[in-house]
């Protein structure tokens, strides 16, 4: 074949290695891709139509679906905008609330990518431990808000839910845990050669290109771009708490694991600190029900980059205008540049590399009426049934249990 | 004299058509109203001279009689600068910042489908984030407008499914 012969292949919207819809026009010369474009707008739901024609508290609900990851991200970036144009001073002690539900977040969203990034090289077992390893700080968000996703737990003017002493403790242990957990994570990423071989040098973002397209988040500063809104413009008590933003030189997929895992370490660091310094007092402020007329702009490091909401009130209940700028959309644009000269082969990591945003809220749900038909199982139970299937199988998890017990991880 | 204070003096001073229209919100939130025929040299000025290189967002407005361009440019430093321009409804014009910014790409075409604008120097591509079999001449964010066919939710629905 000519070398200089070239075709189009068009993946997507619906790819088995993408959760989710979004389509490709990949240029290939044999397996190098060379042009590279990007359709989106599948998963349009006109959120901020909707969303002028509710009321704040409702939106406040609406707009935390606008992701099932970073559900809490959206929701307190909407929420800072609306209190800063009503001028609420939310209390200190919902506002590390906030900021503590944040860093959770982070860990949960960061430990789910490392898993993807694993399975989409072909490493499944660091799937199954990091999602493993992931179902602790998902138990402690479910524990400390109610849910697993979704939380609910920003007001107008505050939190929903308080945080006792005994929780508190609850997450310094489990922070253990995660952190002894995301050491062993960073060695393998560090040692593993395999999985450095694999990940260095594909998806290459020069420092220039990345500053130049406007990535945001892990995927910026893996090229050296020392940008965090948590730092550079902080909000909630970002400024009360010392940490490092994590960066790379390395400028690939490489660099962007090891930006992640980094970010999850000072995640633990932020974390201890706002529960050992968490001050006593109200979680709420009375907030009106009409706001003022008035305009904010809003900025909120999220696990995948700058979230980016601006809300205009015009005296009334519900919002004039609210405009939303996932993190995912800066970066979407810079992930065909990273595809072109690359091998199409590695197309599902390059993508999965910027952390693109998909739902993940599916999970067994214990049945807890009395209307439960014999064959339903209760979480307990079903969790045994799978380690009794696997122990007549010759597969014994007990070993691993006696090796993690006490230290949070099931 | 704070950083947001020492940028509304600059600001003032380079551009005296800008004097009044300047507002500081809060610190690190700075707004200023700019007529659409003086954007490009202002624009040029934050982004060239100013230290404004980073582009959050482009926010499009339905204002009644005009639409409205909000540009979020931030610093490093943390500062968020919004220009906003507004152009009249029945020619809504404005030019393409892709040259300084590729990704306001996707935001300007977000403008385009949602509201109406027209870009000038966009260039062509795929739309977005509209379907590409979406009807001419409907825009979802104008406030006049109302999805044409949105099924009526009944108000028995709790009870028909009971029964």
């Amino acid at each position: 074949m000519p070398k200089s012969r070239r075709v189009q292949v068009t993946i997507g919207p619906q790819h088995p290695a993408l959760k989710e819809p979004e389509s490709f026009l990949l240029t290939l010369e044999g397996e190098i891709i060379r042009d590279a474009g990007v359709r989106l707008g599948y998963n349009h739901r006109g959120i901020e139509k909707a969303a002028e024609g509710r009321s704040y508290v409702q939106d406040l609900y609406l707009i935390e679906r606008v992701c099932g990851i970073c559900s809490h991200s959206h929701s307190t970036c909407f929420i800072q905008a609306v209190e800063e144009i009503a001028a609420l001073e939310v209390p200190k002690r919902a506002q590390y609330i906030r900021t503590l539900i944040a860093e959770l977040e982070r860990v949960h969203s960061h430990l789910l990518w490392l898993g993807v990034a694993g399975h989409e090289v072909g490493f499944d077992t660091l799937l199954m431990y990091t999602w493993r390893d992931r179902e602790v700080v998902m138990d402690l968000l479910a524990a400390l808000t109610g849910n697993r996703v979704n939380y609910g737990l920003n007001t107008l003017g505050g939190v929903r839910r308080d945080i006792s002493t005994e929780q508190k403790d609850e997450i310094l242990k489990a922070v253990d845990a995660l952190e002894e957990r995301t050491r062993y994570y960073i060695g393998v990423a560090t040692e593993e050669i395999t999985l450095i071989d694999r990940l260095s040098g594909v998806g290459k973002l020069s420092r220039e290109d990345a500053i130049r397209l406007g990535a945001v988040g892990p995927t910026g500063r893996a090229s050296g771009v020392k940008r965090d809104a948590r730092k550079d413009d902080p909000y909630g008590v970002y400024a009360e708490v010392e940490f490092n933003v994590v960066t790379s030189d390395r400028c690939d997929v490489y660099g962007r694991t090891l930006v992640r895992a980094g970010e999850l370490m000072e995640s633990y660091k932020i974390i201890r600190q706002l529960v050992r310094a968490m001050p006593e007092g109200p979680i709420t402020v009375k907030a009106p029900r009409k706001i003022p007329a008035g305009e904010a702009l809003s900025r909120y490091e999220a696990p995948r980059g700058e979230d980016v909401h601006y809300v205009r009130a015009n005296g009334t209940e519900k919002p004039e205008r609210v405009k939303i700028r996932a993190p995912t959309l800066a970066n979407v644009q810079v992930v065909s540049h990273m595809l072109k000269d690359g091998y199409l082969a590695d197309m599902p990591i390059v993508v999965a590399a910027i952390d693109p945003c998909f739902s993940c809220t599916d999970r067994m749900i214990a049945v807890a009426d009395g209307r439960a038909s014999p064959g339903t199982l209760t979480w307990e139970q079903a969790r045994m049934h799978g380690i009794e299937w696997h122990r007549e199988r010759g597969l014994d998890f007990a070993d691993l249990n006696r090796r993690f017990a006490g230290r949070g991880i099931h | 004299m704070s950083p947001e204070q020492q940028i509304e003096l600059n600001l003032a001073k380079t551009f005296p058509y800008l004097q009044g229209k300047i507002r500081i919100q809060r610190a690190r939130r700075v707004f200023v109203d700019v007529e659409a025929e003086h954007f490009g040299e202002v624009f040029d000025y934050l982004v060239q001279r100013a230290g404004f290189t980073i582009l959050c967002t482009i926010t499009g407005l339905d204002l009644g009689a005009t639409l409205g361009a909000l540009y979020h440019l931030a610093q490093e430093s943390g500062i968020v600068l919004t220009v906003a321009i507004a152009v009249p409804k029945e020619a809504p014009v404005i030019r393409t910042v892709t040259s300084t910014f590729p990704a306001a790409d996707a935001y300007e075409r977000e403008m385009v489908d949602l509201l109406g604008m027209q870009v000038e120097g966009l260039a062509p591509g795929n739309r977005y984030p509209l379907p590409d079999n979406w009807p001419a001449g409907q825009y979802p964010l104008r406030k006049d407008w109302k999805p044409a066919d949105e099924p009526a939710r009944p108000a028995d629905t709790k009870e028909s499914v009971n029964a």
